[in-house]
């Protein structure tokens, strides 16, 4: 299985994305069904309530309740994925995106496409057919994906796209930067054991002396101080 | 080898400011339906320049932080600069004025064959009920048989049983999933398609020579005929899509595999997608005209022949100008 899909571009540059696997796929998949299951039945719950208490709708319950909530549960992903370009909030959450094999947005026909082959890929049930492609095909695609010419990729916008304050920094090199930065965003979370040994290691490999013996804060200090000079 | 390694810092140190601000504009272009056209020019402008800056800092620094974001922002401007431009009424244009007649007319082949294959399976199972009687089981549900021994047709009084509206969308949506699943099973080489497509001919066979048995087929025939020679039509058409995708597969020509499956099934889809319309045209003349007895005969053909005209008309890429130009203006 690959894990990245090389684009070349006309700049002579290979674009490289991540390929989403059956882990994020399904992950994915399984926060979008909650979602549209959840809101399909809950047109569906409150319709039935309001009939049963007012009997206003008589007749045209079907077309009010019975007949939206199944197309919300049924044209939830493939109008989502055009409305959102390629993502749905499942997918949205888990961090992937649908892209063209060239690494571009789908048109609509593609979403379509890969939307009308969920009748094979949900054969003979829970995915399976799906699920097994996933596992088998060397881009990860299911068969609605090859049908479509599409690939799940990962690209987190949650996460907005600037680069790091520490990468400017003259005084020690580029990587070293980044990984005291690293290391000093990280520290809340980190074991006070483990984040001191992480430190005494980075600071002696950058030739800072004296540190054997420093306390927590104070190696917290130390690293900070390297970012700043 | 420390000075290079200065000037590589130096020089990143530089592009930061550029970096940065091209990312922010990566951001609003994915943030905004319409961005303002200088917007969409400077990202642009930037592409080439991203590339050169990520192909350097690829050899420099590899593992950086900073490189995977330069390749973050490449590949989201690669995807903004290379998005369609086209919309979704000009798709629908395209589909209906260039692509299903072309497809259509590629798949004349297919299509033939499976209506041969739709006929003779159809012959069969009437031959198979006229001989055996029994047999009838196979095809229809015990409450059907039943009926008919009562001289009565399921359909007789459908109308009593559930309004037109509610049957019209169960048989619509029941018949746009049949056609697409028959059309979808064709990606086991074929033979998932021309099973089902065998299977419903057997039975269309089969239950006229019973119902024929007890002088039914008539009313039989005349229930069908408004809804059925577009039904009919477009479960020939899918059955020919589902075969063009099974042979993609098996005999892919001078294409990869893959390539040959794709383009079939964005042809194939983009034909089924057409069809589905005329399904549920199809739908409501069956859950409205065809168990209305108020309907006589000729007015069944004149509304079934119509609709299937207009059908045949679409594919054969024969439709008036102004539907395009409908199309084209929105």
């Amino acid at each position: 299985m690959d894990e990245k899909l090389r684009v070349p571009s006309i700049t002579g540059i290979d674009v490289e994305l991540d390929l989403a696997g059956p882990g994020g796929r399904s992950y994915a998949f399984v926060i979008d069904w909650h979602i549209r299951a959840l809101i399909s039945a809950a047109w569906l719950g409150l319709g039935l309530a309001v009939e049963a208490l007012t009997g206003a709708l008589g007749g045209a319950t079907v077309f009010a309740v019975s007949l939206p909530a199944g197309a919300i549960y049924l044209l939830y992903h493939p109008i989502l994925e055009i409305v959102m370009d390629g993502r749905t909030p499942g997918k949205r959450m888990a961090g992937i995106r649908i892209v063209t094999k060239d690494g571009g947005s789908p048109d609509v026909t593609a979403h379509l496409i890969r939307n009308v082959f969920r009748f094979v890929d949900q054969l003979p049930g829970f995915y399976a057919v799906g699920l097994a492609t996933t596992m088998l095909t060397k881009q990860s695609a299911r068969i609605g994906d090859l049908a479509a010419g599409t690939v799940l990729v990962y690209d987190n916008d949650q996460e907005p796209v600037t680069l790091t304050a520490h990468a400017g920094n003259s005084t020690i090199g580029l990587q070293q930067a980044e990984l005291v930065g690293e290391l000093v965003e990280r520290w809340p979370e980190l074991e006070p054991e483990k984040r001191a040994r992480l430190a005494r290691a980075l600071l002696q490999r950058l030739a800072v002396e004296g540190t054997e013996l420093a306390a927590d804060d104070d190696l917290l200090r130390r690293l900070e101080a390297l970012l700043e000079r | 080898m420390s000075s290079r390694r200065g000037s590589m810092e130096s020089w990143f140190r530089e592009r930061l400011g550029f970096w940065r601000d091209a990312g922010e504009r990566v951001r609003d272009l994915r943030q905004q339906a319409s961005p303002p056209a200088d917007t969409v020019l400077a990202a642009v402008r930037s592409y080439p320049e991203i590339a050169r800056d990520l192909a350097i800092a690829r050899r420099a620094a590899p593992t950086s932080k900073v490189t995977r974001q330069l390749a973050q922002i490449y590949s989201e401007l690669h995807r903004l600069v290379f998005k369609s431009t086209v919309s979704l009424s000009e798709e629908a244009a395209q589909w209906i004025r260039g692509d299903v007649p072309r497809i259509a007319g590629e798949l004349r082949a297919p299509i033939l064959w499976i209506t041969l294959l739709f006929a003779a399976s159809g012959l069969a199972g009437w031959w198979l009920v006229a001989s055996h009687p029994e047999l009838i089981a196979l095809f229809a549900s015990e409450s059907m048989i039943d009926g008919v021994h009562r001289g009565k047709l399921w359909t007789d009084d459908l109308l009593n049983v559930v309004p037109s509206s509610l049957l019209s969308i169960s048989i619509f949506s029941n018949n746009i999933a049949v056609t697409l699943t028959a059309m979808c099973v064709g990606v086991a080489y074929g033979l998932g398609t021309i099973y089902i497509i065998a299977l419903n001919g057997l039975m269309l066979g089969g239950i006229f020579a019973f119902t024929a048995e007890y002088g039914l087929a008539g009313r039989l025939a005349t229930f069908i005929c408004a809804h059925g020679f577009t039904e009919l039509s477009i479960i020939f058409v899918s059955g020919a899509v589902g075969v063009s995708l099974g042979e993609a597969i098996a005999r892919p020509g001078s294409r990869a595999r893959a390539d040959a499956f794709q383009r079939a099934a964005s042809d194939g889809v983009r034909l089924m997608l057409v069809c589905a319309v005329f399904l549920i045209g199809a739908g409501l003349i069956e859950g409205y005209v065809s168990p209305n007895d108020n309907y006589p005969l000729w007015a069944r053909l004149l509304i079934g022949l119509s609709l299937w005209l207009l059908f045949l008309a679409t594919l054969a890429g024969k439709l008036p100008n102004r539907p395009a130009a409908l199309f084209r203006s929105s």
